[in-house]
């Protein structure tokens, strides 16, 4: 959670300081830095760069992991371009592996079988790829989830919160193109999926479908297609949203938790040279380590026992990659709504839980800065870090979306629930139905009481210092337990946080008769969202309180603390 | 005076006759069919009787046996599928309650009650003599006609209420092929015209060489696709690195 790390002041730093001594003569790496220099200015780029500061927490690498994973992407998929054909032209495999000899396939599955089973490290590669691509999608979301949830998205990064849509969005586009490229039975049937998805979209879906695939389902036209996407569009696209994404990073500072020392004005953390090189040089060789690890342990996507795609095989268990999964849930659960209008079907069963609920997701992930400024008429900038108690009901929306998203996820994986927990398929389907539903709402308000329950327990120790968990017996047989008054430190990372007022709304006679301050109109309705964006937050101590819960705590505390509360 | 030698003659004539033409083998044989149907018919009116109905006629709680043959009672009997312990969609898989002569008795009587399906010879079920390319047929078989409900490994999958395709993973040969022949429960009957003998020896033999291949790129995480994948892609990938993150963010450069 949002506890912030220790402060680094300077008096603290790491190296010792000491007297530059007297110049060597010019190494060769001083020399080759030099002959850069003279030629490009490096010294200048570099200076600003290397030494600038980031804020230290775990949850600042989450963004790392995603990155680190779409370097070890592009690495291991210049090395599958290599060996894979994205040709759908038949051929009969002749290859080592037994159980499919002589079978007729595409080019393009026989190549991946190729590079599985006669191209050393192949498969390891492949399988590195794979799970490359389903870490990479899931740091972004995690990483997504914690911007999200410690409000980093607020005034100036909400452009670089758009970027991160986009990134997420490509990224989905990109995985599903390289699972249909090995064109074995489960990509196909993916493949299957979306065809149905681009048929869903009333009146033009065939049109639509036709342009894709060049012709009839399948064709022989969409594995290359898809091959140009995987492999240079959407890397492309990728790469430069990356590069933008880190270049606003960088533009902005990075933001950081609050705590003493730290204000909207600087940044308190360590250099990027020598500590994070360093650090995230060093993560980035975990993250390749551990896909390696994956890729050589763990088998994913076996695409030889799947066989080659036909379109009248399938296999139980056919499910797309996890980030697809709550699309595959939604379509599974959704009633069988059809209309037929003259010659025209309207899929709604398809086009709503698929097309629908993708746009609806993106969407309002892409609106919601842009909501949450409105809401609460908040037009500063922040570059310290919300604690996620401390805005209950964004953190309650939040939860109640991953929520949501959950039960999708779980609706796509109801045949593995129906066989692993003996349940029927028509009973998930039922529970899951209204499930999507209700179990938002009670995530939600089950959230929202547990933040304000922890801003409860801050004010608590702010005012009343930690529970020591010893108890004190009297000699007059009375029990209490003292409590340890908490350090200034630790009472200012409690107490720091913004109040902000609930607007009211200047619609119609005004209080004092006096015009809307700032000249804001203000309607009924942005009012009264703002009262339940902002209501129920725990009003901080005043001075006040604090003052007479010191008195109390220094003489009452040890004598009979047990009187509080 | 003539007349009890012409009977002598003829009676003796007659047993000659008998002894000449009867086909001694067969009354053997005949005698222990008889005796084996006697026997399934004590065992199934202990165990089968009370669902089947005495005479196997079927009840409201059980369909009739006339017809099914004796692959359905071999299948069903040897895997422990039936007697079933409780009513419901399906009877799962479980110990077998007899011994191999009790099923075959049981066959037996089943099978005298009408033609069907009969338990399938060793050399209808061996895979011995198939050919690389005869075993990867049968692989496109059981993609073509299979692998819809048991999964592309033949780990099983789910069906309409509360119904679902087994695991073939542990299933012998004959069993097999009584299945594809009987179609127990959701299981639709596959007759020779559908899939050859030949066909079900082939599909048979890329079942068994499937399962008994190595597993090539580590551990199959269960076999049942994209979710445990990604699952574990969850938990090892960013479970494990979060907390490699966690230990990297206190390394600090004043935590000496």
């Amino acid at each position: 959670m949002a506890r912030p790390a220790d402060v680094t002041t300077a008096e603290s730093s790491a190296v010792e300081a000491h007297e530059p001594t007297a110049p060597h003569r010019l190494s060769s790496a001083g020399a080759a830095a030099e002959w850069v220099d003279d030629r490009v200015g490096a010294a200048r780029l570099g200076k600003g760069l290397i030494r600038k500061v980031f804020p230290d927490h775990w949850s600042f690498l989450l963004g790392e992991i995603a990155l680190y994973s779409f370097i070890v992407l592009l690495l291991t998929g210049v090395f599958l371009t290599i060996w894979f054909k994205p040709s759908m032209a038949e051929t009969q495999y002749d290859g080592s592996y037994q159980l499919l000899k002589g079978i007729p396939m595409s080019k393009a599955f026989a190549s991946t079988l190729q590079l599985s089973f006669d191209v050393r490290g192949g498969l390891l590669l492949r399988q590195v790829h794979h799970w490359a691509a389903i870490l990479f999608t899931a740091a972004a979301v995690v990483h997504m989830l914690r911007i999200f949830f410690t409000g980093a998205f607020r005034k100036p990064r909400e452009i670089n919160w758009l970027i991160g849509i986009g990134l997420l969005s490509l990224s989905l586009i990109e995985g599903f193109a390289g699972y249909s490229l090995p064109d074995d039975l489960l990509s196909g049937t993916g493949l299957r999926f979306v065809d149905g998805l681009i048929r869903s979209i009333p009146l033009v879906g065939t049109w639509i479908e036709f342009f894709v695939f060049a012709g009839q389902y399948p064709g022989t036209s969409i594995i290359p297609r898809l091959y140009m996407a995987h492999i240079l569009l959407v890397p492309a696209l990728l790469l430069g949203l990356v590069s933008a994404h880190l270049a606003l990073v960088f533009y902005h500072k990075h933001t950081q938790y609050p705590g003493p020392g730290r204000t909207e004005q600087n940044v308190v953390g360590y250099p990027l040279f020598p500590v994070y090189m360093a650090k995230a040089g060093g993560f980035f060789f975990v993250v390749f380590g551990v896909l390696v690890l994956m890729g050589g342990l763990m088998q994913i996507n076996p695409v030889w026992k799947f066989g080659p795609y036909t379109p009248n095989q399938v296999t139980a268990g056919s499910q797309p990659d996890w980030y697809m999964g709550w699309v595959e849930g939604a379509v599974r659960i959704t009633p069988n709504w059809e209309w037929h209008l003259g010659h025209t079907t309207w899929s709604w069963n398809i086009f709503l839980p698929g097309v629908g609920l993708m746009g609806l997701l993106f969407t309002s992930l892409a609106a919601w800065p842009f909501v949450e400024a409105w809401i609460t008429g908040d037009k500063r900038e922040h570059h310290l870090l919300d604690r996620p108690r401390n805005a209950p009901t964004r953190t309650a929306l939040g939860v109640a979306g991953m929520t949501c998203y959950a039960m999708f996820w779980i609706a796509g994986g109801n045949d593995i629930i129906a066989t692993h927990f003996s349940l029927s398929l028509e009973s998930i389907t039922r529970f899951m139905r209204v499930a999507v539903f209700v179990a938002p709402v009670i995530a939600y308000h089950v959230t929202k009481r547990l933040c304000i329950w922890l801003q409860r327990r801050d004010q608590e120790r702010v005012l009343h210092g930690s529970e020591t968990g010893v108890l004190i017996r009297t000699p007059e047989g009375g029990y209490y337990e003292p409590h340890e008054p908490i350090t200034v430190d630790q009472a200012f990372v409690l107490t720091q946080h913004d109040e902000m007022d609930v607007l009211d709304a200047t619609e119609g006679a005004n209080a004092n008769g006096l015009p809307p301050r700032d000249g804001v109109v203000v309607s009924k309705r942005r009012a009264a969202l703002s009262r339940w964006f902002l209501a129920d937050n725990l009003a901080k101590p005043t001075r006040e309180e604090l003052e007479h819960a010191h008195d109390h705590g220094s003489s009452a505390a040890l004598t009979s603390g047990s009187d509080h509360d | 005076m003539a007349k009890p030698i012409t009977l002598l003659l003829a009676l003796f004539l007659m047993g000659g006759l008998y002894a000449v033409l009867s086909p001694a083998g067969q009354s053997a044989a005949d005698g222990n069919v008889n005796s084996q149907i006697v026997q399934g018919k004590e065992l199934f009116q202990v165990s089968c009787a009370t669902c089947h109905g005495l005479g196997a006629e079927g009840t409201s709680a059980a369909p009739s046996l006339v017809g099914v043959g004796a692959a359905a009672v071999d299948f069903q009997v040897g895997t422990g599928r039936m007697p079933m312990a409780k009513p419901g969609a399906q009877a799962p898989r479980g110990k077998t309650e007899f011994t191999p002569a009790e099923i075959s008795a049981l066959a037996a009587y089943v099978a005298s009650l009408g033609a069907g399906p009969g338990i399938p010879t060793s050399q209808q079920v061996s895979t011995n003599n198939l050919t690389a390319e005869e075993i990867a047929r049968g692989g496109e078989l059981f993609r073509t006609n299979c692998s819809a409900c048991h999964n592309y490994e033949g780990d099983g999958g789910a069906l309409p209420n509360g119904k679902y395709a087994p695991s073939l993973g542990q299933t012998t040969a004959s069993h097999i092929y009584e299945a594809v022949r009987t179609g127990p429960y959701a299981m639709p009957v596959f007759s020779a015209g559908t899939l050859t003998d030949q066909d079900v020896r082939e599909i048979i033999g890329y079942l068994q060489t499937l399962h008994s291949t190595p597993n090539n790129g580590g551990f199959s995480l269960g076999g049942i696709g994209p979710v445990s994948e990604g699952l574990w892609g969850w938990i090892v990938g960013i479970g494990g690195l979060v907390m490699v993150a966690m230990w990297l963010a206190r390394k600090g450069a004043r935590a000496r």
